[in-house]
């Protein structure tokens, strides 16, 4: 009996609070995920397609465990952007999660590329290193684990397209010099640490003049073994 | 027979008077616990990825870097030596065991009031959370601030050692909320004016201040024309301190930090109390606001053009009056923190934007965009001059040389 009274209390508190909320929504921000998410458009674009600055990357269609890692790595410093690292410094795991399932979910068309400007020769050597890598110079090929399309894996590696030149070659940079680091074994910084600046450039280059191919998803975990160990990507 | 019975119950007496001692000691820890929440030990004790309370986080001062010390109970590099007593005396009188000075960055100048009680079970806490083999890094500050001697100074000057008093006047509500706001929740080392030595006196304590090296401004908790909470609601008041979000306004910057940390997880009988007092101790007549530097010309030109930005950017969340949709998208008419005379917090959020904390009573916080890559100096000093003079707010206008100048202020 006194159970019962306990529920019926709490049933009737559940109503009251239940019309309380539905008397306020109309004067309530919307309850969704692109309203809570409006700080990052400024600089990704609605739908995290992008802006015309070519220093902000597109997020849309990343896979949901890469755009997680980040939200993580800016949220600790350990990936230093100081206007990332202060808008997600108090923000909870569940609702990191979140923002990076919204925007992998979001798939706005992948942008025309842009004609490039560097020289053929160095094009050509941007896509040598991309899609063969150089097995002298220890340096694998993109194509290897970003996969044959550039369309990244499930769960933790990205895709590549829809990248302008001027932020693949900042991100590379900051490999190679220890601003962007990532869990061990962090593959992009022993990768990025046998580039040189010319091959930083002829990569990014190529990267960026690269076509939307017709599937631009990442394709799902274990597709394809990766040829060495990351920490991004466990096993 | 009688024997092993005898036996038998005198196991059952002790095992019960063991698991009795462990309940209580074990309610000691999480009395400490919560007290450790109250004071905030955790944001400067624990590093950005690092294991908790093992200190090593860098505190940029205008004297040089400090970096907190570990506290966890490892014998060697943290507090493990330690008795009840040395804990006591270190948070009562700002001196560490050996007699050693403390640099003030610790608010001992707060913490000196807290109870021996409950210094004792913030002790029992720290000695049950995990060792960590950290060694203390050494501070890097200047010539001739290195100097600890010059500590005794500024104790001379700002430092009053004892116990919180309770004004027998009051209320038990209000003296527990003065206990903690003036004591573990040290919330004067932001909210009170700092001088050049990095002090605060007793007169001009919860008066506001620019918080050094953030480049933020702490408001006033005793002036209505700032954060004075004197005409809010107790609700909105506990709102803003448990959820970070308010019907009146939203904590960004240091104040989410706070509230992140440690406020969210107070109970709401001391959230209250700490309300209840906060709302007494603001004061009703406010100074008159100073004149705006802008000759009258300039500024509304600036506020016209201001108003077209506003209704290009930010009207569609904080509506056309500026009455927003509390309590995600804040109002910013009849809101303090817009009008006061300082005006680095609202260009600052113009700026940089910002999302309060995530909370348990909010975990999903909406957000502001940050302008600065948007907005020229012109239009953010414009924008910011207009939400400060329309609408019946009572602000001043603001420069473009001021909006400039905070395009470098560090953001974390």
């Amino acid at each position: 009996m006194f159970a019962r009274t306990i529920a019926l209390a709490i049933a009737i508190a559940n109503l009251a609070a239940f019309d309380g909320a539905a008397a306020q929504t109309a004067n309530q921000p919307p309850d969704t995920m692109a309203a809570r998410v409006e700080a990052c458009t400024p600089c990704h674009g609605n739908k995290g397609e992008g802006t015309s600055d070519v220093y902000f990357p597109r997020l849309a269609g990343k896979p949901a465990g890469y755009l997680y890692n980040q939200l993580l790595a800016f949220r600790s410093g350990r990936r230093k952007y100081p206007p990332m690292n202060y808008l997600l410094e108090f923000l909870p795991d569940p609702y990191l999660q979140a923002m990076a399932e919204y925007f992998a979910n979001e798939h706005p068309p992948l942008p025309q590329p842009a004609p490039s400007e560097v020289r053929k020769d160095v094009l050509a050597q941007g896509e040598q290193l991309a899609s063969s890598g150089d097995a002298n110079r220890n340096i694998p090929a993109c194509v290897s684990c970003h996969g044959p399309g550039l369309t990244g894996m499930q769960p933790g590696i990205p895709g590549l397209l829809g990248l302008r030149a001027a932020y693949i070659s900042a991100q590379l940079g900051a490999w190679r010099y220890g601003t962007r680091t990532a869990k061990s074994p962090d593959c992009m910084q022993l990768v990025a640490g046998h580039l040189t600046e010319a091959d930083v450039t002829a990569v990014a280059a190529w990267l960026a003049t690269r076509p939307a191919p017709a599937n631009p998803a990442p394709v799902p975990k274990g597709t394809y073994a990766l040829p060495f160990g990351c920490g991004s990507q466990p096993n | 027979m009688v024997s092993k019975l005898s036996i038998t119950l005198f196991a059952i007496v002790a095992l019960t008077t063991i698991a009795h001692a462990q309940d209580k000691s074990s309610d000691v820890i999480a009395r400490g616990e919560y007290l450790a929440r109250a004071g905030d030990c955790t944001a400067c004790h624990t590093a950005p990825e690092g294991r908790l309370f093992a200190g090593g986080r860098p505190m940029p001062t205008p004297f040089g870097t400090l970096y907190t010390s570990n506290i966890t109970p490892d014998p060697d590099t943290g507090i493990g030596k330690w008795s009840a007593d040395d804990f006591y005396k270190t948070m009562h009188s700002g001196r560490f065991p050996d007699g050693g000075l403390i640099y003030p960055a610790m608010p001992f100048a707060s913490y000196t009031k807290v109870t021996r009680a409950d210094s004792d079970a913030i002790y029992a806490y720290l000695r049950s959370i995990q060792p960590v083999n950290q060694k203390n890094k050494p501070h890097e500050l200047r010539f001739p601030y290195d100097n600890r001697q010059l500590i005794l100074g500024w104790r001379t000057l700002f430092f009053t050692e004892g116990e919180f008093k309770p004004d027998p006047k009051k209320s038990a509500e209000w003296n527990r909320g003065a206990y903690l706001v003036e004591g573990l929740g040290h919330c004067g080392m932001c909210h009170s004016p700092i001088n050049a030595l990095g002090g605060t006196s007793q007169s001009e304590a919860f008066k506001g201040g620019l918080i050094p090296m953030q480049n933020w401004y702490a408001p006033s908790l005793t002036s209505n024309r700032e954060a004075g909470l004197g005409d809010w609601s107790i609700k909105d008041i506990t709102d803003l301190l448990q959820t970070g979000v308010s019907m009146r306004g939203v904590v960004y910057g240091p104040m989410a930090e706070v509230v992140h940390n440690s406020l969210q997880y107070l109970n709401d009988e001391d959230t209250r109390a700490m309300a209840v007092y906060l709302k007494s101790i603001a004061e009703p007549s406010p100074p008159p606001p100073a004149s705006s530097t802008l000759p009258t010309s300039e500024s509304s030109l600036l506020i016209s053009l201001g108003k077209t930005v506003y209704d290009k950017h930010c009207a569609s969340c904080h509506g056309t009056q500026g009455e927003g949709k509390p309590p995600h998208w804040p109002p910013l008419a009849n809101n303090q923190s817009i009008e006061m005379q300082s005006a680095v917090n609202p260009i600052r959020m113009v700026l940089n934007g910002g999302y309060p904390p995530g909370t348990k009573g909010n975990p999903m916080p909406y957000g502001m965009p940050p302008f600065a890559g948007l907005l020229s100096d012109n239009e953010i000093a414009a924008v910011v001059s207009y939400i400060r003079t329309a609408w019946g707010n009572r602000g001043t206008p603001v420069s473009a040389r001021e909006a400039n100048e905070l395009r470098s202020a560090p953001l974390n």
